[in-house]
C-alpha cells in the first residue's frame, strides 16, 4: 500500500479545559475526497488550523508528503503542498478578484524581495491567476473588486487562491458555508470537477454535498473520531447514526 | 501621455514642478527665507512619504520613526564632531546605521501588532531619545552644532539653494522609488498583509520577513531625512526624537493621505505651514491669541480627516486602484 498522503497520530489540541482535538487519528489517501463532518462546535475547524499550521497542537503528529510538519509554520507548509479555505471568507476585500489569484501565484513564484517591476504587469503571475479564476468559474468577474463579489463567488475565490498555489493537498472548511441553494449547487460543480485531480480534506455541514462527493468519510464527535469509511458504512454505522446524523437524515 | 488621464499623476508632477521653482523665485523677489522653509518641509515630507510605505500601505502604525530621524541626523552630527564632514561617508553611513537600528529594533517590535506595535516603536523610540540625552559629550538634552556636509566640491550646502536641490532631489528619488516599490512585487506582499496577513501566511508568505523588510526600508529612507535635516538645521538635539515628533508624522501621513506616498508630501507641507503661520495669523485676530495655536491647530486637523476622505491628496480626486 502506498503511504497516505497525510497522515495524523494522536493529535490532541486543549483550549483550557475543553479538549478540541481528542487523541484524533487521521490518514488521507491520494486522490481522496475526505470528508470531515460533525456537530458544531465538534473540532472541525480546529482541526483543519491545526493540518494548516494556524494552530500548535499540544500533542500528537502530523506528516505530510512523507515527512514530519507538526513544527511547520503556515507558510512553510503551503510551500510543501497544503492550501487551505477557511470557513469565514478570507480574502483581500479591497483587491479586484485577479490580484487576489496573482498574490497567491506570486507566493510560489520564487521570493517576492523584487522591488522594481509592476507585478500587475506581470505576465507570469497573471496568466496563472486568470486560469485558476477560470477553473472555478469567475474568469469574467476578474476586475470585480473582491468586497463587491457576492457571498458564493468570494467562496469561489477563496477556492481559486488555494488552487493557484497548484496543492497536493486542499483543506477545505466549510466551502458551501453561508450559500444559497444555486450557489450550492455551483459549489458542489466545481468541488466534483476538482474529484480525482486533487486530494481534499473537506469539512461540510451538507450532508447531500457530502454523500455525494465523499471517497471516506470520518465523524467527527467533541474532538475525537469515532468512525471513518465509506459514504455506505457510515450511513449504516450505528454509533454514528445514534451520535450525529439522526436516523431521519440517513433515511 | 498616460499622466494626462490620471488627475493625481498631473497634480504631483504639477506640485513637483512648482517646488523646483521655489528657489529661482525666492531669490527673484528676495525672500530667502521661503527656500529654508520649503527645504525643511521637503526633509519631513520624505520621512512622512518613507513612513507611510509602512503606515499607509502596509498598516504598520510606527509611532517611533522619528528615531530613525535621529540616527541619521546623529551620523552627520557625530562624524561632524570629529571633523568627518565629508557627506560621501556621512551620508552612506547614516543609511548603514538607520538601516542596522531598524533592524535590531524591527526585529523585536515586528513580532507584535495592532497596539502593542504603536506602544512598542514608541518604547524604543523614547528610548533612543533618552540615549540621545545621555550623550553628554554631544551636547546631551542641549544637543550641539553641526557643520554642513562636504561633497567634494560638488555641492556647497552652505548655499541654499544647493541646499534645497539636494533635498529636492531626494524627495523626488524618494517618490520614484516608493512608487516603484509599492508596485512591485514586494509592494504587492506589504498591501496584502495589511489587507489580510493570515489569508498571506496561508498562501505561503513568511510575513515576518516582508513586515521586517519593508520597516527596514522606511527607517532607513526616515534616516536619509535625518542626513538631511541635520544639514539644513547645522544642529542635532534629541528632540528631533521626541515622541512627539513621530506623533507629527503620523499626523503629516494622515492629514496628507495615507497610501498615496505624494499626499505625506502634502501633509507634511499643510503641518509645516500652519505650524509657521498659524501663530502669527492668530495673533493679528486679537493680542494674545497666537500663542494658543495650537487649540486651532488640533481642530482644523481633525476636521481634514473627517471632511476630506484620504486626506488633502483624496481632494484631486481619481483614487488609484485601492486595495483595503
Ligand atoms: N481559539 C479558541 N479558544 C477557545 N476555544 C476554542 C477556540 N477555537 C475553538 N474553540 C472551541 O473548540 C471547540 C471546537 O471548535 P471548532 O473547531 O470551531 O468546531 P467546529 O468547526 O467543528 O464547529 C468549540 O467548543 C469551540 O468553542
Ligand atoms: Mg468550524
Amino acid at each position: 500500500m502506498t503511504e497516505p498522503v497525510l497522515a495524523v497520530e494522536g493529535l490532541v489540541k486543549r483550549f483550557g479545559g475543553l479538549t478540541a482535538t481528542d487523541d484524533l487519528s487521521l490518514s488521507v489517501t491520494a486522490g481522496e475526497i475526505h470528508a470531515v463532518i460533525g456537530p458544531n462546535g465538534a473540532g472541525k475547524t480546529t482541526l483543519i488550523a491545526q493540518l494548516s499550521g494556524d494552530l500548535a497542537p499540544d500533542d500528537g503528529r502530523i506528516r505530510f508528503a512523507g515527512r514530519d510538519i507538526t513544527g511547520l509554520r503556515a507558510d512553510e507548509r503551503s510551500h510543501l503542498g497544503l492550501a487551505r479555505s477557511f470557513q469565514i471568507t478570507s480574502i483581500f476585500p479591497g483587491f479586484p478578484a485577479l490580484d487576489n489569484v496573482a498574490l497567491a501565484v506570486q507566493a510560489h513564484a520564487g521570493h517576492s524581495f523584487r522591488f522594481w517591476s509592476p507585478a500587475r504587469r506581470d505576465a507570469g503571475l497573471r496568466e496563472p491567476a486568470m486560469a485558476a479564476l477560470d477553473e472555478v468559474g469567475l474568469a469574467a468577474r476578474a476586475g470585480i473588486v473582491a468586497a463587491n463579489l457576492s457571498h458564493g463567488e468570494q467562496r469561489q475565490l477563496e477556492i481559486a487562491m488555494a488552487l493557484a498555489t497548484k496543492p497536493s493537498l486542499l483543506l477545505l472548511d466549510e466551502p458551501m458555508a453561508g450559500m444559497g441553494i444555486d450557489e450550492s449547487a455551483r459549489m458542489i460543480d466545481l468541488l466534483r470537477g476538482l474529484k480525482g485531480r486533487h486530494t481534499i480534506v473537506l469539512i461540510e455541514h451538507d450532508m447531500d454535498a457530502v454523500f455525494a462527493l465523499a471517497d471516506r468519510i470520518t465523524v467527527l464527535v467533541y474532538g475525537r473520531a469515532i468512525a471513518t469509511g465509506t459514504p455506505a458504512e457510515i450511513r449504516a454505522n450505528a454509533e454514528v447514526r445514534q451520535a450525529y446524523l439522526g436516523d431521519a437524515h440517513v433515511g | 501621455m498616460q499622466a494626462l488621464r490620471q488627475p493625481r499623476l498631473l497634480a504631483q508632477l504639477i506640485l513637483l514642478l512648482l517646488l523646483a521653482a521655489v528657489p529661482p523665485v525666492m531669490t527673484a523677489i528676495d525672500e530667502p527665507f521661503y527656500t529654508s522653509l520649503f527645504t525643511r518641509i521637503m526633509i519631513f515630507a520624505i520621512a512622512a512619504a518613507s513612513l507611510d510605505l509602512i503606515l499607509g500601505y502596509g498598516g504598520m502604525v510606527s509611532f517611533g520613526h522619528a528615531a530613525y530621524i535621529g540616527v541619521g541626523a546623529y551620523t552627520v552630527g557625530i562624524l561632524s564632531f570629529y571633523g568627518v564632514d565629508n557627506g560621501f561617508i556621512q551620508f552612506p553611513l547614516a543609511v548603514l546605521l538607520s538601516a542596522v537600528f531598524a533592524a535590531v529594533i524591527g526585529a523585536i517590535c515586528i513580532r507584535t501588532s495592532g497596539v502593542y506595535f504603536i506602544m512598542i516603536t514608541l518604547a524604543f523610540a523614547q528610548m533612543l531619545y533618552f540615549l540621545g540625552i545621555s550623550l553628554e559629550e554631544y551636547g546631551g538634552d542641549d544637543g550641539m552644532p553641526v557643520y554642513r556636509s562636504e561633497f567634494g566640491g560638488l555641492l556647497d550646502l552652505y548655499d541654499a539653494n544647493h541646499l534645497y536641490y539636494l533635498v529636492f532631489a531626494v524627495l523626488a528619488a524618494t517618490l520614484y522609488f516608493g512608487h516603484r516599490l509599492v508596485n512591485s512585487r514586494f509592494g504587492m506582499v506589504v498591501r496584502g498583509m495589511k489587507s489580510n496577513s493570515l489569508r498571506m501566511r496561508a498562501v505561503g508568505y513568511p510575513v515576518y520577513w516582508y513586515r521586517l523588510t519593508a520597516y527596514v526600508i522606511s527607517g532607513t529612507m526616515c534616516g536619509v531625512a535625518g542626513a538631511l535635516f541635520a544639514n539644513w538645521s547645522e544642529f542635532v538635539s534629541p528632540d528631533i526624537m521626541h515622541w512627539v515628533r513621530s506623533g507629527d508624522l503620523i499626523i503629516m501621513v494622515i492629514v496628507g493621505g495615507m497610501g498615496t506616498l505624494f499626499g505625506p508630501v502634502l501633509g507634511a507641507t499643510a503641518f509645516l505651514l500652519m505650524e509657521e503661520y498659524l501663530p502669527e495669523i492668530l495673533e493679528g485676530t486679537a493680542p494674545g491669541a497666537g500663542e494658543h495655536w495650537h487649540f486651532v491647530f488640533g481642530p482644523i486637523l481633525i476636521l481634514i480627516v473627517l471632511f476630506a476622505k484620504g486626506g488633502i491628496f483624496g481632494l484631486f480626486g481619481g483614487r488609484e486602484r485601492g486595495d483595503d
